[in-house]
C-alpha cells in the first residue's frame, strides 16, 4: 500500500471516530469489513452553514451579444435536447438585455436562479423538494419532485424550467429529467470540488471577468470585498428575499 | 302527505350515459397518459405558461366542490327546511366535484406517477402541502355528513357534522384562493382579495351545477320541481352571481389603485388581445349578464329552462375568468427590471400566448366526465333525490320566506 | 392510510409479477462482472442493501453536500457498466437485467446517466 492511500485511510478512521465520538452515529454499518474501508477517501464534510454562496456580476463589464456564459452552462450540465417549441426548452442561464427608454442606456446581464436566502420556490413546493442547503445553494431534488410547477409561479426570476421531454443525455454528475422541475444550481458538483461555477470560468476565459464568484460570508474573499465597495443591486429588493448573486452597474 | 315519489328511470337511458359518461373519462385518462409518456412537450404548456387547461377545469372543479355544498349548509347548519332534502344530493356532488378535479391536476403533473410522494412528504409552508390535508378531512367531513343526513338513525348529529363541514370548506376555499395569493411574484396574483373572492366564486359555481344536476335528476324521474322552490334557488344564484361580479370588480380595482398593478390589469381588461375578449365577452357578458336576464327579465324568469340555461352560462363564465386568471396572470411577463424595456432569449419582457393541445383538452373534459360518471352512479346506487314534502313546505310558509 | 394501500398494492404487484416470472420460466438475470475486484461490500449485502445504501447517501448527497461517499450511483455505474455497451442498463445491463427479473422497477435512469464516464455535449441555446 502506498503512502497517500495510507494516509487517507488515517484520514478516514479519524474522521469516523470523530463522527462516531460526536454524534454519536454508527459510522460503520454492519456487513462492511475494515479492510474496505482502508480502500475508501474520507467523504467530504459536506455544505456548511458559515459559508454562503453568491455571484457578484458587474455588468459594465457583461458584453451585449456574448453568451459564452449560457454555452458553458449547457455543456456543464448536459443542457442539449431540441425541442420544436423554444419556449418548452430548459434554461438555466440566460442573457437578458435592458434598454431605459428615457436615457436610451443599455445594459446587458446573465440571469439564473438567485439563490434566495428566503426562496419563494422553497416555500411553496408541496413536497419539499426544492430546498436549500446550508451554503445557501437552492437545488430541486429530483427524487420527491412531482413536476406540479408551483415553483415556477412562486420564482420571481422565472428562473426555473420544466423538462418537456425523455432526456438520455445527461451528464454523470448532473442528473436531470423529464417531468421534474429544474434550475442553476452554482454548479454544485464543481463547487463541492473546490472549483467555480462554468459560467464564471467561461467569462474569465472570454476575457470579460464580469462574473465574481464567492463567500458572500467569508470577509477576506474577492466577493465579499467588492459587496462591501461598491454598490451593488438586489433584483426585485422590494419582495426582501436576500438573494446570493447581486448586481453591479445597473 | 304528498311526498313525491321517485320513479325508477329506465336502465336503456341509464347504461347509455354511463357508457357515454366512462368512455369520455377514459379517454381523458388516456390523454394523460399520453402526456405522461411523451413529456409535456405534446401539450401547449411551456416554461411561462405552465399552468395551462387541466387546471383550469381542475381548479374550477376544486372551487366549485366547496361551493355545492352550500345547499346542504343552508339547509341544516342555517336551518331552511326548503334546502333540507337536497343535503344528501349536495354532499354527493361535493365530493365527485372534488374526486374529478383533483384527478385533472395529478393526472397532469410531470411525476404523476410518484403522487403518492405527495401524500408522504407534506411541506406545511406550501399551500399546496396544507392542501394535502385539507382535501382528505374534506371527503371524510362530508361523508360523514351526507351519512348523518341519510341514515334517520343518525340525523341528529347532522348539524354538528354539517357545520364541522361547512367550516371545513370555507377553509379549503381559502386554501385554493391562497394557492395564487401568497404568490407575491406575480403582479396578477398577490392580493388578499383573492381568498374572499374564491369563496363567492364558489358559491355560484357550486349551486349553477347542482341546479343543473337536479333538473335533470328531476326531468328524468318525470318529476317537477315546485316553482316556488325553483324560484327561491334562483334568486339565489342571482345573488351569487352578483357577487361574483362585485367582487371581480374589487379585485381588479384594489389593483390598479392600491397595488398599482395598472399595466398588468389594463393588459388584462383591455390591451391584452384574447384575455380581455375573454374576461368581457365571455365571464361579463355571457357568464354573468345573460344569466341575471334569464333569472330576473320578465318573461324569462318562470321559466324552468331558462334557469337551467343560466346555470350553465354561470359555469362557462365560471371557466373563462380561471382561463383569464390563471393563464393571462402567467401570459404576462414578470417585471423584474421596472422601467426598462427587456429583451432575452428566454422570453424576457415579452407577452406569452397559450394553445392547448388535444391532449391538454381530452384530459379537462375527461375530468368533467369523471364528475358526472361519478354522479350517475351514486344517484342510481342510493336515493339522492331531492323529495319535498310540498304541503308541509307550504303550511309551515317555508315556500315564501 | 394511502400509504398502507400502496404498499399493498405494490407487495400484490410483486407477489403476481414474480409468480408470472417464474411461472414462465424466466431466465436468470446475467451477471456478469467486468471488471472483477472488491466491492465495497459483500455481495449478499450488496444484494439485500445497496437501494438503502444509495437512498440514504443520495439524501445525504444531495441535501447536506456530502460527497465521496463509499455507496454512490455513479461508483456503482464505473464499475459495472458493461464493456460494450458502457452502460448498466439495456438487455443484459448489470442493474436492469436484475430488475427485470425480479420485476423490481425503478426509476433512477429518468434522470441518472446509466454510462460509465459519458460526456454529453452542450448546445447553443
Ligand atoms: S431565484 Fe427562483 S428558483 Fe432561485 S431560489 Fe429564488 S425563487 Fe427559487
Ligand atoms: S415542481 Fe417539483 S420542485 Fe417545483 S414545487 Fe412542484 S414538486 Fe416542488
Amino acid at each position: 500500500m502506498t503512502e497517500p492511500n495510507d494516509k487517507s485511510r488515517r484520514g478516514f478512521l479519524g474522521a469516523a471516530a470523530v463522527g462516531a465520538a460526536g454524534l454519536g452515529v454508527a459510522a460503520i454499518a454492519p456487513g462492511l469489513h475494515l479492510i474496505e474501508v482502508s480502500q475508501a477517501s474520507a467523504p467530504s464534510q459536506g455544505a456548511s452553514s458559515k459559508v454562503r454562496w453568491g455571484m457578484l456580476i458587474d455588468t459594465t463589464k457583461c458584453a451585449s451579444g456574448c453568451d459564452a456564459c449560457v454555452k458553458a452552462c449547457n455543456t456543464e450540465n448536459g443542457i442539449n435536447e431540441v425541442l420544436k417549441d423554444p419556449r418548452q426548452a430548459s434554461q438555466w442561464i440566460r442573457k437578458i438585455d435592458l434598454k431605459d427608454p428615457k436615457s436610451g442606456i443599455a445594459h446587458s446581464l446573465p440571469m439564473m436562479c438567485q439563490h434566495c436566502e428566503h426562496p419563494p420556490c422553497v416555500d411553496v413546493c408541496p413536497t419539499g423538494a426544492s430546498m436549500k442547503r446550508a451554503d445557501g445553494i437552492v437545488l430541486v431534488d429530483r427524487h420527491t419532485c412531482i413536476g406540479c410547477r408551483y415553483c415556477m409561479l412562486a420564482c420571481p426570476y422565472k428562473a426555473r424550467s420544466f423538462v418537456h421531454m425523455t432526456l438520455t443525455e445527461q451528464n454523470p454528475e448532473v442528473p436531470r429529467g423529464q417531468g421534474c422541475v429544474e434550475s442553476c444550481t452554482f454548479c454544485v458538483q464543481r463547487v463541492d470540488k473546490g472549483q467555480i461555477p462554468a459560467c464564471v470560468e467561461a467569462c474569465a476565459n472570454a476575457e470579460h471577468n464580469a462574473m465574481l464568484f464567492g463567500d458572500l460570508n467569508d470577509l477576506n474573499s474577492a466577493i465579499a470585498q467588492r459587496v462591501a465597495q461598491v454598490k451593488t443591486t438586489q433584483v426585485r429588493a422590494d419582495l426582501k428575499l436576500n438573494v446570493g448573486v447581486r448586481y453591479q452597474g445597473i | 302527505m304528498m311526498i313525491q315519489q321517485q320513479t325508477k328511470t329506465d336502465d336503456g337511458a341509464f347504461y347509455f350515459a354511463l357508457a357515454v359518461g366512462g368512455l369520455i373519462s377514459a379517454i381523458g385518462v388516456a390523454a394523460a397518459l399520453y402526456m405522461e409518456i411523451m413529456g409535456h412537450q405534446v401539450s401547449g404548456m411551456n416554461n411561462q405558461v405552465f399552468w395551462g387547461l387541466p387546471h383550469v377545469f381542475g381548479i374550477f372543479l376544486i372551487v366549485a366542490a366547496s361551493g355545492v355544498l352550500n345547499v346542504a349548509s343552508i339547509g341544516s347548519v342555517f336551518g331552511k327546511k326548503a334546502y333540507k332534502p337536497r343535503g344528501p344530493l349536495s354532499g354527493l356532488l361535493a365530493i365527485v366535484l372534488l374526486a374529478a378535479g383533483l384527478a385533472i391536476i395529478m393526472l397532469d403533473l410531470g411525476r404523476a406517477d410518484r403522487v403518492i410522494i405527495a401524500a408522504t412528504h407534506v411541506n406545511l409552508t406550501s399551500v399546496f402541502g396544507w392542501n394535502m390535508i385539507l382535501y382528505p378531512v374534506f371527503f371524510g367531513l362530508v361523508g360523514l355528513y351526507v351519512w348523518t343526513l341519510m341514515d334517520r338513525s343518525k340525523n341528529q348529529y347532522s348539524k354538528t357534522v354539517g357545520t364541522a363541514a361547512f367550516i371545513w370548506r370555507l377553509v379549503m376555499t381559502t386554501g385554493t384562493g391562497s394557492i395564487f395569493g401568497f404568490i407575491i411574484a406575480r403582479q396578477a396574483y398577490q392580493s388578499a382579495i383573492l381568498a374572499p373572492m374564491f369563496i363567492i366564486l364558489s358559491f355560484a359555481w357550486g349551486l349553477a351545477i347542482f341546479l343543473i344536476v337536479q333538473e335533470i335528476m328531476y326531468a328524468r324521474s318525470k318529476m317537477e320541481l315546485h316553482p316556488q322552490l325553483r324560484a327561491r334557488m334562483k334568486n339565489l344564484l342571482g345573488v351569487f352571481i352578483g357577487a361574483v361580479l362585485y367582487f371581480v370588480a374589487v379585485y381588479h380595482l384594489t389593483n390598479v389603485y392600491y397595488a398599482k398593478q395598472f399595466e398588468f390589469t389594463h393588459f388584462i381588461l383591455v390591451s391584452g388581445g384574447i384575455f380581455p375578449l375573454l374576461f368581457w365577452g365571455g365571464f361579463v357578458l355571457l357568464g354573468s349578464v345573460v344569466p341575471l336576464l334569464l333569472l330576473y327579465a320578465p318573461g324569462f324568469n318562470e321559466n324552468k329552462g331558462s334557469v337551467t340555461a343560466a346555470s350553465y352560462l354561470t359555469i362557462a363564465g365560471g371557466l373563462f375568468l380561471l382561463f383569464v386568471f390563471i393563464i393571462g396572470g402567467q401570459a404576462y411577463p414578470l417585471d423584474m427590471f421596472p422601467g426598462m424595456q427587456v429583451t432575452s432569449s428566454f422570453f424576457d419582457g415579452k407577452v406569452d400566448s397559450y394553445t392547448p393541445s388535444l391532449p391538454e383538452i381530452l384530459l379537462s373534459v375527461g375530468g368533467f366526465a369523471i364528475a358526472f360518471t361519478m354522479t350517475l352512479v351514486g344517484v342510481r346506487v342510493l336515493r339522492f333525490m331531492p323529495q319535498d314534502d310540498v304541503a308541509k313546505l307550504q303550511s309551515a310558509g317555508y315556500l315564501h320566506d | 392510510m394511502v400509504r398502507l394501500l400502496a404498499l399493498m398494492a405494490f407487495l400484490i404487484m410483486g407477489a403476481v409479477a414474480s409468480l408470472a416470472a417464474h411461472a414462465a420460466g424466466v431466465p436468470k438475470p446475467v451477471i456478469k462482472i467486468e471488471n472483477p475486484g472488491q466491492c465495497i461490500a459483500a455481495t449478499e449485502d450488496m444484494r439485500v442493501n445497496h437501494m438503502n445504501m444509495l437512498g440514504h447517501q443520495r439524501d445525504r448527497s444531495l441535501r447536506q453536500g456530502i460527497r465521496g461517499e463509499k455507496a454512490n450511483l455513479n461508483g456503482c455505474i464505473n464499475c459495472h457498466a458493461s464493456k460494450t455497451t458502457g452502460s448498466v442498463i439495456g438487455k443484459d445491463g448489470f442493474c436492469e437485467s436484475c430488475h427485470t427479473y425480479t420485476a423490481v422497477k425503478v426509476d433512477c435512469w429518468q434522470c441518472h446517466q446509466p454510462k460509465a464516464g459519458y460526456k454529453a455535449a452542450g448546445i447553443k441555446p
